[in-house]
């Protein structure tokens, strides 16, 4: 079951749009942030091309900083986190088949997918927060805030799993 | 040439990542310069015409709360005409914003921030309503920052909730000034710096704008003062200052157009060059 490239681009819209109207505006006690949008890049077929998927990591990066006024910060998360996902996915013994597929839970399983969102999850947010911050300084502080942000992000992509993928 | 190219064939998707990751670094790194690239930040027109839809939505919720405050102000403008009226007109104090040099351009706060480390906040006016980048933005409770990016109908502000950028400010009393700086973490507060021991400073001293830089005029409200302390490796007290905006809810706000700006600007680059 792979989508069409139309599907791919209605979805980043949509997931960029849900991230700026809804995301950024949750806003508790300056700890909470999270950041739905690494959806795209985990929803994206598993056997897409390397260099594909670090160029739609680099897009989806740039225009969430347009929108937040964060020039390269997400932008250098997102590339991050695409050239760490065919590590990730080759870590597990996949067949032919599964290869064909959009990495959902519907397709590939419960466990194997809490696994592989949350080792991107905590990837990115560890590598957005402390390229914000740029330094270890307040260390414990920005551990907080990713940790919590994290839990979040993950409760997001859990949901909208339910919602996309459903039965 | 043929190792090369299998090289490069081989570890293509390396290269690919190094070459993004120095991209998204260096727009990090050169930010300042990478201001003058209009189309990567909110005051660009689609982001601006995306931020003001989901505006209207929002305000639509705090339309009691917007009220409730307008009213005040109106309580407190009042009172303040009732009292210069019986005071006479001749004493309004020379730096007050009613002289003919500053304007008031009245905007709209349509995306804003409190929770990461470098906060924006972006507006709906821009170019073609006189805004330019340099100009103070400000609110019925004190400061609120300054216009950086300027696109015909929209334009990006730092606010004071930004670690890149201090405040020329005085404690309002003694006259003795120092740089106030956002403290990192928590949206109400702030730090004043460079004030010597020998000041006295009493909790709930107001601090107000110095108007020694061009962005503001003198005697703006920032904030009061909540502790006086010391700081870490130098001689000067450290002052926690609670900002008097709550930038957690910040609707309108007033970009302040000040046309003797070009004529300081002249004669201060005169002195720099000696």
């Amino acid at each position: 079951m792979n989508k069409g490239p139309l599907w791919y681009i209605i979805s980043f819209v949509v997931i960029v749009l849900i991230q700026v109207m809804l995301m950024n505006n949750i806003q508790f006690s300056g700890f909470i942030n999270p950041y739905f949008y690494i959806l795209f890049i985990i929803l994206l077929p598993i056997n897409i091309p390397r260099y594909l998927l670090l160029i739609l990591g680099f897009v989806l990066g740039i225009t969430i900083d347009i929108f937040s006024n964060t020039p390269g910060i997400h932008a250098s998360a997102t590339v991050f986190i695409a050239f760490l996902r065919p590590y990730i996915i080759n870590s597990y013994n996949l067949d032919d088949q599964e290869r064909m597929q959009i990495p959902s839970i519907a397709n590939i399983g419960v466990k194997w997918f809490v696994k592989y969102v949350v080792i991107m999850i905590i990837a990115h947010h560890f590598f957005l927060f402390f390229i914000e911050v740029f330094s270890f300084s307040g260390f414990l502080h920005t551990l907080l805030r990713c940790i919590l942000s994290s839990i979040f992000t993950f409760v997001f992509i859990l949901i909208s799993q339910f919602l996309i993928f459903r039965k | 040439m043929k190792n090369l190219l299998n090289f490069l064939l081989k570890f293509h998707h390396f290269i690919l990542f190094v070459i993004l990751e120095v991209i998204s670094i260096t727009f990090i790194v050169r930010y300042n310069n990478f201001q003058k690239v209009k189309f990567l930040n909110s005051s660009n027109a689609i982001s601006g015409k995306v931020y003001t839809e989901i505006n209207s939505v929002k305000e639509f919720f705090t339309l009691k709360k917007q009220n409730e405050k307008l009213a005040i102000e109106n309580t407190n403008l009042r009172k303040e005409l009732l009292s210069i009226k019986q005071a006479g007109l001749n004493v309004l104090p020379v730096h007050q914003l009613d002289s003919s040099n500053v304007k008031l351009i009245p905007a709209k706060v349509i995306n804003n921030s409190v929770n990461k480390q470098y906060n924006y906040i972006t507006l709906n006016k821009g170019y073609r309503q006189g805004v330019r980048p340099d100009m103070g933005v400000m609110c019925s409770d004190g400061v609120v920052g300054v216009i950086v990016n300027v696109s015909q109908n929209y334009s990006t502000a730092l606010s004071v909730l930004n670690g890149r950028w201090s405040i020329n400010s005085k404690l309002a009393n003694s006259n003795y000034f120092g740089p106030l700086k956002w403290e990192g973490k928590n949206p109400y507060l702030a730090i004043l710096n460079e004030i010597p021991y020998h000041v006295q400073v009493q909790e709930e001293d107001e601090v107000v704008t110095s108007g020694y830089s061009d962005i503001f005029p003198e005697g703006i409200l920032i904030g009061r003062v909540v502790k006086v302390g010391h700081s870490k490796g130098e001689n000067f007290q450290e002052i926690w200052v609670q900002l008097s905006t709550d930038f957690n809810n910040l609707n309108y706000v007033d970009i302040i157009q000040n046309s003797m700006n070009i004529e300081k600007r002249q004669i201060e680059k005169l002195t720099e060059n000696e």
